[in-house]
């Protein structure tokens, strides 16, 4: 065990732990907040393993945007301070949540476990020439077509932001 | 390896007693210098010359009020948020480098370090604003989250700017890259940088979340005695962190005459002329409304800030060949 094991595994627990306590907590705002904690000890995982970019912008991103504006839409509709039930998923839905999430689960480590079984590999290629040059050479072009995704998301929701809402007025006073 | 462990001692020491002096010099210089502004003297008692001790007092005074925490408050939340805000602040500074050595932790991408660590800072004044189980706190909390999500994007942008024309990452690689052309070639990089960072600080006349005349105290409201001047103290200490910052980005860094020997000194003065300008910005304007406030950001400085871009790109093409 190396210091960076150590280190790793404290993170990925972390992650792990505070990421149950994101969906289970009958707090609202908690759960935002321990989404936080869950996306913060990550880019940890992701220092660790030497992608400091990676990270870095993972806390960029999801901390300081997603997470910003979660907040945002809980504080602007609905985030009452203290337990509460009215958002419960009835137990059905829990328990399908659970199945596809430990079906992944599994999925994902038998393939690590095929993959690599219990060798030790030295992780290599995360700094941000290797990153860059990886992103705007081999995958330049998913990841064009996912910019582009993102352009027509955007575009969209102006769009739709921007639709004339005077027809249910009209309805309403015909109504009338 | 001892001596590893000393010199990272040595250095978080640094940084902790820079984070803890600096913000007190640049809240003294504001009780000054908005004073003379306003045809004031501002304080002239505490400790004799000119009332240098003010802020000491201030700190003596606000350790020694009562520490409440409201009934309809959520504790936990409202008990740790305003330790965020210092802490992201705290981290910034240990990478903003004074000189090509004299850096708290030289770290490969510290311009996105500054940058990301800066999103913590949000959270603890939405989870202030949140938690205090407060109508108008969590109104300035909503205004808080709508202005720093739309201010941060020219930020980033006006930095990659900067990234781009040195080539690095490193906030001591575009020191290092930095020459007198960028003083025209990155000004409108600059203004927005300065813009964005005065609206990140939520200082006047982007203090919607604050505006003391509508929402008491926003986020803050709640506050008292020690977690209050943590609140104050970070926002002075975020003043420090972006005018260091612009200063490396804009001019240079330590770049200067006897830069071997004095760089810091030249670094330290460079921060200090936008820490003034900041607080003179202060002075100048009166608060913007908050549909003003969106339209600032997102019709003024995104466009001028992807032009900036733009100019940025094309220029180290062209000079590259």
């Amino acid at each position: 065990m190396t210091t960076y094991d150590v280190l790793f595994t404290l993170a990925g627990a972390i992650s792990t732990g505070a990421a149950v306590l994101a969906v289970s907590t009958k707090h609202l705002v908690h759960s935002a907040l321990w989404l936080v904690v869950a996306l913060a000890s990550l880019s940890g995982c992701y220092l660790v393993l030497g992608a400091e970019f990676v990270a870095l912008v993972q806390l960029l991103v999801y901390v300081g945007a997603i997470v910003v504006l979660v907040l945002f839409a809980l504080m602007l509709t609905r985030a009452p301070i203290g337990r509460s039930r009215d958002h419960d998923t009835p137990l059905p839905q829990r328990a399908a949540a659970l199945v596809v999430g430990a079906a992944t689960a599994a999925l994902l480590s038998a393939v690590l476990i095929s993959a690599f079984g219990n060798d030790a590999i030295t992780v290599r290629g995360g700094s941000t020439h290797v990153l860059a040059s990886q992103i705007f050479g081999t995958w330049v072009w998913p990841f064009e077509l996912l910019s582009a995704l993102l352009l027509i998301a955007l575009v969209a929701a102006l769009a739709l932001s921007r639709m004339p809402i005077g027809r249910r007025d009209d309805s309403e006073a015909d109504a009338r | 390896m001892a001596g590893d462990i000393v010199e990272i001692v040595l250095r978080a020491v640094c940084v902790l007693a820079a984070f803890l002096v600096l913000p007190l010099l640049v809240g003294q210089t504001e009780h000054k210098v908005m004073a003379h502004m306003q045809g004031r003297l501002g304080p002239m008692e505490a400790g004799g010359f000119h009332g240098w001790a003010q802020l000491v007092a201030d700190g003596i005074k606000f350790s020694q009020k009562e520490d409440i925490v409201p009934l309809a408050a959520d504790k936990r939340v409202f008990r740790i948020a305003p330790a965020l805000g210092i802490v992201s602040y705290l981290f910034a500074l240990a990478v903003i480098p004074l000189g090509p050595h004299t850096v708290g932790a030289d770290v490969p991408g510290s311009l996105v370090w500054v940058l990301a660590v800066g999103g913590i800072g949000t959270v603890g004044t939405l989870m202030a604003g949140w938690g205090s189980g407060n109508k108008y706190s969590l109104l300035g909390g909503l205004r808080t989250a709508a202005q720093l999500v739309s201010y941060e994007l020219p930020l980033i942008l006006a930095c990659a700017s900067f990234a781009i024309a040195a080539g690095s990452l490193s906030l001591v690689g575009i020191a290092h890259a930095w020459t007198p052309w960028w003083l025209l070639w990155q000004l409108p990089g600059a203004l927005v940088f300065l813009v964005a960072a005065t609206a990140e600080l939520q200082r006047p006349p982007f203090d919607m979340p604050v505006a003391d005349s509508e929402l008491v105290m926003g986020p803050y409201t709640e506050y008292t005695g020690l977690r209050f001047a943590l609140f104050l103290l970070a926002e002075y200490a975020g003043i420090v962190v972006m005018s260091l910052l612009l200063g490396v980005l804009y001019l240079g860094g330590w770049t200067g005459p006897f830069d071997h020997q004095i760089g810091w000194l030249w670094t330290l003065l460079k921060g200090a002329i936008f820490a003034v300008l900041i607080i003179w910005i202060r002075v100048a304007w009166p608060r913007l409304r908050e549909d003003q406030l969106q339209r600032v950001a997102w019709l003024g400085l995104v466009p001028l800030a992807l032009l900036q871009l733009a100019i940025t790109a094309i220029g180290v093409v062209v000079t590259s060949r």
